[in-house]
């Protein structure tokens, strides 16, 4: 089997079994030490697998998950990070920031309750951070006593929710993370069931290729290193040479590349998702934000674009307020012009009241403008010009994504 | 690009995104094998030359061969280097033996309080890892502190796309976290690939090495005859036991972590 990383978050609905689920996974594969084992079956009679997660006091007392968790597992030649997401709608926030360090996603569902309003929000979510398939795991098989019934029925339910949103099922598996059944081995219980088990499932996830290799390379800082000045920054798509020609935006200056720097060496070519330094021919003025490109193909610079952005500030929030949006190393002042559409992110209703405000939780197609043109791109041709955040007075509002076709 | 190269890329990221927005900062060295770790990557993010100090949190019980491998890399390195001590603290005499929840919160905790507001440092660089411990996978990348070092753990900060929280409001100050996704086994092959140097404390002698250090007093040494960085790496791959297991201050109750954290404990 090939070595291979996968980053994995757990999401779904309150109390469906995210931190049971990981806490058994560790358990049934020994990724745990004995003395954490023993750390747990101290405070809980009954060795709650939650636990394992769950390390606030808080946490624990309450039977919830406040924040998100990563864990780390080894299983074959497969290093898995899983990340835990909190199921509580207050806490959407710390789902947010499990899910987006995430590489693929789980959706776990309740075989009783079955979608509710967290399943739908949560696979709402992992679509505009840009998921486009998962696993479903149907938990609480023992409540049903393993039967196959109430499996398909549930089965059936989720297909056509994930189908209406885009959303790819690559296995839909009936599992009891309390009783470990079909988590590490096929369950005895379940023989019905000819799919692979949880653990084995994880390793079908696709991994997503943009295949685009048009360089992009954002300022990050620029520093004087004994007398030269050095152009930090990490490679986000294509690649380097030295002496190849470049182009600085928005300035659209152009110049050549003197040197790359990876200290302790200097090298001749630097890859995708590299942070290097780079030296140019030119002495040119260029600061934290530039965008460095090809010259032959670069993004376009705009001062308006449409998004869809998720609302998470408490207070309603009425357009054309000014606040900064930061994407990638950017920050612009900019403003909310026109709200096209408020979307209930559980239900994906249009909501139809005051639709010149966004509030808590809400969806929306927006327009956006900013105070002057920026570098952008689609979301799905270069993810890190294409998503942001909306900052006012040092508190995040909203996530976004750019879905204006603006590629030249 | 393999596990460790996309491991040391991000952290170089965050080291130079910490810097981009806070220029007041500096980095806490204890001189163990993950700070030491920290600190080479933070050269490598700034081109051999740190724009800022490095800070030695001294308890005055550490291990003498911590104080030697420090005294020689200050040099070395070239490096800025802070002492941080709570001399009023130990002149009261302050020692595990009373307590080691009171010890770590006074001569580390408070140590630190004053180093910082007498520099005005706006962000520090950590090297905590979230494999370490429960608390510590919980943490973000850049996690705020308060003005009286306190963690609000229930209301943690946004961390979407590589955009952290970047300022700091009156008296607050950052945590910055550049090793939170990266395993013990990362840190050992990432110090075999780069060979860096780290106190010889982790290597075995007579049958005994420590797997996490500190204060002499309060770590307890392992079994084993791991030798080399490659022999420690073959032990790390099946042991069952934790690395901290040999730690005081983790074990005294079951939320001494949380509590000693929530109070600005690293």
């Amino acid at each position: 089997m090939k070595k291979q990383d996968i980053k994995l978050v757990i999401t779904g609905h309150v109390d469906h079994g995210k931190s049971t689920l990981i806490g058994r996974l560790l358990y049934d594969t020994g990724s745990l030490a004995y003395d954490k084992i023993r750390e747990v079956e101290k405070v809980s009679s009954d060795r709650k697998f939650a636990y394992f997660l769950d390390h606030l006091k808080e946490e624990r007392e309450g039977d919830i998950t406040i924040d998100t968790t990563q864990v780390f597992l080894k299983s074959g030649r497969t290093n898995y990070v899983i990340i835990d997401a909190p199921g509580h709608v207050e806490f959407v926030k710390n789902m947010i920031t499990g899910a987006s360090q995430a590489d693929s996603a789980v959706l776990i569902v309740d075989v009783i309750e079955s979608l509710k309003e967290q399943t739908k929000r949560h696979a709402h979510l992992l679509s505009l951070l840009g998921f486009k398939e998962v696993i479903v795991v149907l938990n609480k098989m023992d409540l049903v006593n393993y039967k196959q019934e109430q499996f398909l029925n549930v089965k059936n339910e989720i297909n056509k929710f994930l189908e209406s949103i885009n959303m790819a099922i690559i296995h839909c598996i009936p599992i009891s993370a309390l009783n470990g059944e079909n988590i590490i081995r096929r369950s005895k219980k379940m023989s019905w069931y000819k799919g692979a088990p949880f653990l084995k499932s994880l390793t079908s996830f696709k991994r997503e290729t943009l295949n685009n290799k048009t360089l992009i390379f954002p300022v990050q800082d620029v520093y004087n290193i004994n007398g030269e000045t050095v152009i930090a920054g990490r490679i986000i798509s294509g690649s380097l040479r030295r002496s190849q020609t470049i182009k600085i935006l928005p300035a659209e200056k152009t110049t050549k590349i003197k040197s790359i720097e990876k200290y302790p060496w200097k090298v001749v070519k630097a890859y995708s998702c590299e942070s290097i330094g780079i030296t140019l021919l030119k002495q040119l003025p260029v600061k934290r934000g530039d965008v460095i490109c090809s010259p032959d193909k670069t993004p376009l610079l705009r001062d308006k674009f449409s998004a869809t952005v998720f609302w998470m500030e408490d207070k309603r929030f009425d357009k054309n307020k000014e606040m900064i949006m930061r994407y990638s190393t950017q920050e612009v002042t900019c403003r909310i012009e026109k709200i096209n559409k408020r979307i209930n992110s559980s239900t994906l209703k249009t909501i139809k009241e005051n639709v010149n405000v966004l509030e808590n939780l809400d969806m929306a197609e927006v327009v956006i403008k900013t105070k002057k043109p920026i570098v952008i791109a689609n979301f799905n041709n270069i993810r890190e010009l294409g998503r942001f955040i909306l900052v006012k007075n040092g508190n995040t509002y909203a996530v976004g994504i750019i879905t204006t076709s603006i590629w030249e | 690009m393999s596990y460790l190269e996309k491991l040391e890329n991000q952290s170089i990221y965050i080291i130079r995104e910490a810097y981009a927005q806070f220029k007041k900062v500096a980095m806490l060295w204890s001189i163990g094998k993950d700070s030491t770790v920290l600190l080479w990557l933070i050269r490598k993010a700034f081109f051999g030359k740190i724009p800022f100090p490095v800070i030695h949190i001294d308890t005055s019980f550490k291990f003498k061969e911590i104080y030697e491998f420090r005294d020689k890399y200050v040099k070395e390195w070239n490096l800025n280097l802070i002492v941080a001590e709570n001399k009023e603290a130990l002149y009261q005499g302050i020692t595990p033996d009373k307590g080691k929840f009171e010890c770590c919160n006074e001569l580390k905790t408070n140590a630190l309080k004053k180093i910082i507001s007498e520099y005005g440092f706006s962000a520090l660089y950590l090297a905590i890892r979230r494999d370490e411990h429960g608390i510590r996978a919980k943490e973000r990348n850049f996690s705020p502190r308060d003005k009286n070092f306190k963690w609000n753990y229930k209301n943690q900060p946004l961390e979407v796309w590589n955009q952290y929280k970047t300022w700091a409001n009156n008296n607050e100050h950052l945590r910055i976290h550049p090793l939170l996704g990266w395993r013990e086994i990362d840190v050992w092959e990432y110090i075999k690939k780069e060979r860096i140097s780290v106190v010889s404390l982790y290597f075995a002698k007579n049958g005994q090495r420590y797997r996490s250090i500190g204060c002499e007093c309060c770590c307890d040494s392992i079994a084993s005859d791991a030798n080399t960085i490659s022999k420690i790496i073959r032990e790390l791959k099946t042991s069952k036991i934790s690395e901290r297991s040999g730690r005081a201050q983790d074990k005294e109750d079951d939320y001494t972590m949380q509590k000693l954290r929530s109070l600005g404990y690293m």
